[in-house]
């Protein structure tokens, strides 16, 4: 990750900060206004955060995966699921059950991820292909249980969806949350500082422990791996499961803190983003986080708008349409993965299955 | 050299669809030695090393190792048993330093580097492998090793910014590191200038007398007489022979190598050069990455000779002959078929300027492989009559050219009508050479004409380039081995970063100076 990169990164982020400042201040103070901002944007780039490090893993290890998408919505179904479950059948506590929730979530990405092993790594599919039949998967099971079990005759929920147990609940970091205006930035949701953590975690195991070199060795040069000894095929399971794993945090994020329940498609392209958000970061952790909160901010920008739109002024009414700040963020990808910032180097050996 | 063996090989047999890879070998090794391991390509010398060094399990034989047989799963398990392998493509990650090169798959705690016992929280995160690595230990220890064998390296390179010889040396530290006391070095000299190639023979001998025992994969019969203490020569996935080079010379490991007896050296006659056919002044070139990988070449050749330039692979050759073949459009300076500058620097202007290419990928560039023989044979001309009436192909005519270019220049194919793709590698060579000199041409551009091809197969393309020469077509000759250029060129130019640094009369030349030109040393 070089320093042009972080400056084109910081740049667009305080344009889209100073476009929300420059229409709210005739309300809000301008500090409440950034600060705002910044909690959003950290909240909102979580799932791309999630995405990306899921991408990172997979890719580093030399398998495309662009199921990312559908490994998140299935988990961000299959998570919200099983918390009803547990909260409306086993009779649980909110909490626990939203726990037991996210525990769901991840296991359906891993699951999800272990199947996209199978068709890469062991049966050698095409991994673009491999990586459509899970988004196309996710699509099809999440719609059609999501009918079943809460909109049919005589389901399991006699065609009412019940109440979710809720979001997971903030936590505020000690002293640095008690700060005046931007104490806001440490007080967030358990998954959102969860993915922040793993931003340093997978940074650390890649770059400085026996795993990430093995893996890293994997991802560019799979045969010199085999030469000393090191299981190619291994490797890429255990990798992709774990991005699996990740991605099935990220679609959590989507259910069981972001909002109380679920609806058909809800991941929206986020997994896409995601992958974006590696490819603009380099396949590095830091850099990806970096890129995750551009579009982190491209949405701050737009759901901070709505609590602005009437002070829009005339000659930005163009603003006032939702849809079009709804767009900021799919355009920002479109824009990033045209190379702005000089060239990325993928891992040599990306997408290509390992042949003795 | 003892007489104690280190390693047995004793009646290997390995299939792959539809070959007999290995069949019965029997070989061995002493402590202490060079053995070399000569044949031809095919004749499976690799697939026996793969299956000692444990990629490959055999079909049938054993492996004896310092007197007890043993079954390799994986290189994991040679490794432990001291068998170290130097790849033909060498087996190093580009984007990794020397030290995380030479470590990987051989990781080591901070703690054990020290030598102190490694504690069960340890023990725990290196199970799972997420023990922090040991950098600066592991450089230590390789300074150590590369002092102790005189192989200098640079712990904190990265392995791609490497000129090949010093990643070679990498891949050698590497099994030492693994404490190999057999080393199997797979045609180890394909990549090197003669000085490296020199070099090498040194870093050998100073092994052997450590106690290394070390296999030897060539097919280059001058080293083997040099450097070896045994030879054993493989044809057709059977051993020939073991002979010591006292009792043998080049002649003689030829015709084992090819089962009939070779001429090694090309006979020519004296050059009758015409007038000039290709003449290139000041031409620059970039190349795919935007840097200029030609910087102010000239020359000329004229008629019925041959121009060899030699030169370590990627000195700005390939860009040079993709120039003058129209792939690659020069930035600056002029290129002149018979006198005339080309206004069009296209591949079918330059082609119809009477220019043929014999490409240095001749799968990539030099044929179709999906398509047939026949029409392969046509691609330069499929569009003229009589191969092409009004924009519609004749077969029948197409047909009766490729059966006679067939018989022609000996393509050993089923049909005109097999994929290029299910040919030899010198069966497609021979149908690139075909297609190119069947044309009426001035000028022919060979490009590593014999880059991966057999004795036979070179002796073969030699000839008919040497007599095209005598049928008055200008010859520009590129190629990386220096034998190839000093037995064919009547001048030699050497090329190094991108210019030509010296040009002499292939007469006066001599193999040191322009090895010593091709290193970039200049007098």
């Amino acid at each position: 990750m070089d320093w042009r990169r972080f400056g084109f990164i910081a740049l667009i982020i305080a344009i889209l900060f100073s476009v929300m400042v420059l229409i709210g201040r005739v309300q809000t103070s301008p500090i409440v206004i950034v600060t705002s901002m910044m909690a959003t944007t950290i909240a909102v780039a979580t799932p791309l955060t999630l995405g990306a490090l899921s991408g990172i893993f997979c890719e580093r290890a030399g398998v495309v995966n662009i199921g990312i998408e559908g490994m998140m919505l299935a988990a961000a179904f299959f998570g919200w699921l099983a918390s009803i479950y547990l909260n409306h059948v086993y009779k649980f506590a909110p909490l626990p059950s939203l726990i037991g929730g996210v525990v769901a979530a991840v296991l359906t990405g891993g699951l999800f991820a272990l199947l996209h092993a199978l068709l890469s790594v062991t049966f050698k599919v095409d991994q673009i292909i491999g990586g459509t039949v899970i988004n196309i998967l996710a699509v099809g099971i999440t719609g059609f249980l999501n009918r079943q079990l809460f909109f049919e005759e005589g389901s399991i929920f006699g065609g009412d969806v019940p109440h979710a147990p809720g979001t997971l609940p903030r936590i505020a970091i000690p002293i640095l949350a008690d700060f005046p205006v931007v104490g806001r930035i440490f007080d967030q949701q358990p998954i959102t500082f969860a993915a922040i953590l793993l931003v340093m975690v997978t940074h650390f195991v890649l770059f400085y422990t026996r795993w990430g070199l093995r893996t890293r060795a994997v991802g560019e040069h799979p045969r010199a791996a085999d030469t000393v000894g090191i299981s190619v095929e291994r490797v890429r399971y255990m990798n992709v499961v774990i991005g699996g794993l990740m991605a099935g945090l990220g679609g959590a994020y989507f259910t069981l803190e972001s909002v109380s329940s679920f609806e058909p498609l809800m991941t929206n392209g986020r997994g896409f983003i995601s992958l974006a958000a590696m490819i603009f970061g380099n396949w590095t952790p830091f850099g990806a986080w970096a890129a995750a909160l551009i579009f982190g901010a491209a949405q701050a920008l737009q759901i901070n708008m709505q609590f602005f739109r009437e002070v829009i002024p005339p000659q930005l009414a163009i603003l006032q349409i939702s849809y079009v700040v709804g767009l900021a963020p799919y355009i920002l990808t479109m824009i990033i993965l045209t190379g702005i910032v000089g060239k990325t180097v993928p891992p040599a050996a990306d997408g290509q299955p390992y042949e003795k | 050299m003892t007489d104690e063996i280190v390693l047995q090989a004793k009646g290997i047999t390995k299939r792959f669809p539809g070959v007999l890879a290995n069949d019965r070998v029997d070989f061995d090794l002493c402590k202490g030695e060079i053995h070399a391991l000569l044949g031809e390509n095919g004749a499976g010398k690799t697939t026996l090393m793969n299956i000692l060094y444990g990629l490959y399990r055999p079909d049938a034989g054993e492996i004896w190792v310092n007197g007890r047989q043993v079954t390799l799963h994986s290189p994991r398990d040679s490794i432990r048993l001291g068998i170290g392998m130097v790849h033909q493509h060498f087996m190093l990650v580009p984007v990794f330093t020397v030290t995380e090169n030479i470590m990987l798959g051989a990781e080591t705690l901070h703690r054990e580097m020290g030598g102190m016992p490694v504690t069960g929280w340890q023990r725990w995160w290196q199970t799972i492998q997420l023990d922090v690595l040991d950098r600066q230990g592991v450089a230590k220890k390789i300074a150590e090793l590369s002092h102790q064998y005189g192989l200098d390296v640079d712990p904190d390179a990265m392995v791609g910014d490497l000129p090949v010889g010093i990643q070679q040396r990498v891949e050698i530290v590497k099994a030492l590191y693994r404490q190999a006391n057999i080393l199997i070095l797979d045609e180890p000299t394909a990549v090197l200038t003669p000085q490296e190639a020199e070099e090498l023979f040194r870093i050998m001998n100073q092994l052997r007398e450590r106690g290394v025992s070390i296999i030897f994969i060539t097919h280059k019969l001058k080293e083997v007489m040099a450097v070896a203490d045994r030879i054993t020569v493989m044809r057709a996935g059977r051993v020939v022979g073991t002979v010591t080079p006292q009792a043998t010379d080049e002649a003689q490991l030829a015709s084992m190598m090819v089962g009939r007896n070779v001429i090694l050296t090309v006979e020519k006659k004296p050059t009758q050069a015409g007038e000039e056919v290709l003449r290139v002044e000041g031409l620059r070139i970039r190349d795919a990455r935007g840097l200029e990988a030609v910087r102010g070449v000239s020359f000329s050749i004229r008629a019925g000779e041959i121009l060899g330039i030699a030169g370590v692979q990627g000195n700005g050759q390939t860009e040079l002959v993709e120039a003058l073949t129209g792939l690659r459009l020069p930035h600056a300076g002029r290129i002149l078929i018979a006198g005339r500058e080309l206004e069009d620097l296209s591949p079918r202007a330059i082609l119809e300027a009477g220019t043929a290419h014999i490409p240095e990928d001749r799968q990539r560039h030099g044929l179709v492989l999906p398509y047939a023989v026949a029409d392969n044979l046509v691609l330069c001309t499929y569009y003229q009559p009589p191969f092409g009436v009004r924009s519609v192909l004749q077969p029948k005519a197409i047909d009766s050219y490729a059966g006679r270019l067939i018989q022609d220049f000996d393509i050993r194919t089923p049909s005109a009508y097999v994929a290029a793709s299910k040919l030899s590698g010198g069966n497609q060579q021979k149908v690139v050479v075909a297609r190119e000199l069947s044309r009426p041409i001035r000028l022919l551009i060979a490009n590593q004409p014999t880059r991966g091809l057999d004795v036979g197969s070179i002796e073969y393309i030699h000839r008919e380039i040497v007599a095209m020469r005598d049928q008055g077509i200008a010859v520009l000759l590129v190629s990386a081995e220096l034998d190839e250029i000093m037995a064919l060129a009547d001048r030699i130019a050497v090329m190094y970063r991108g210019q030509i640094v010296a040009e002499v009369d292939a007469q006066s030349a001599r193999r040191e100076q322009i090895g010593l030109w091709m290193a970039g040393v200049h007098d």
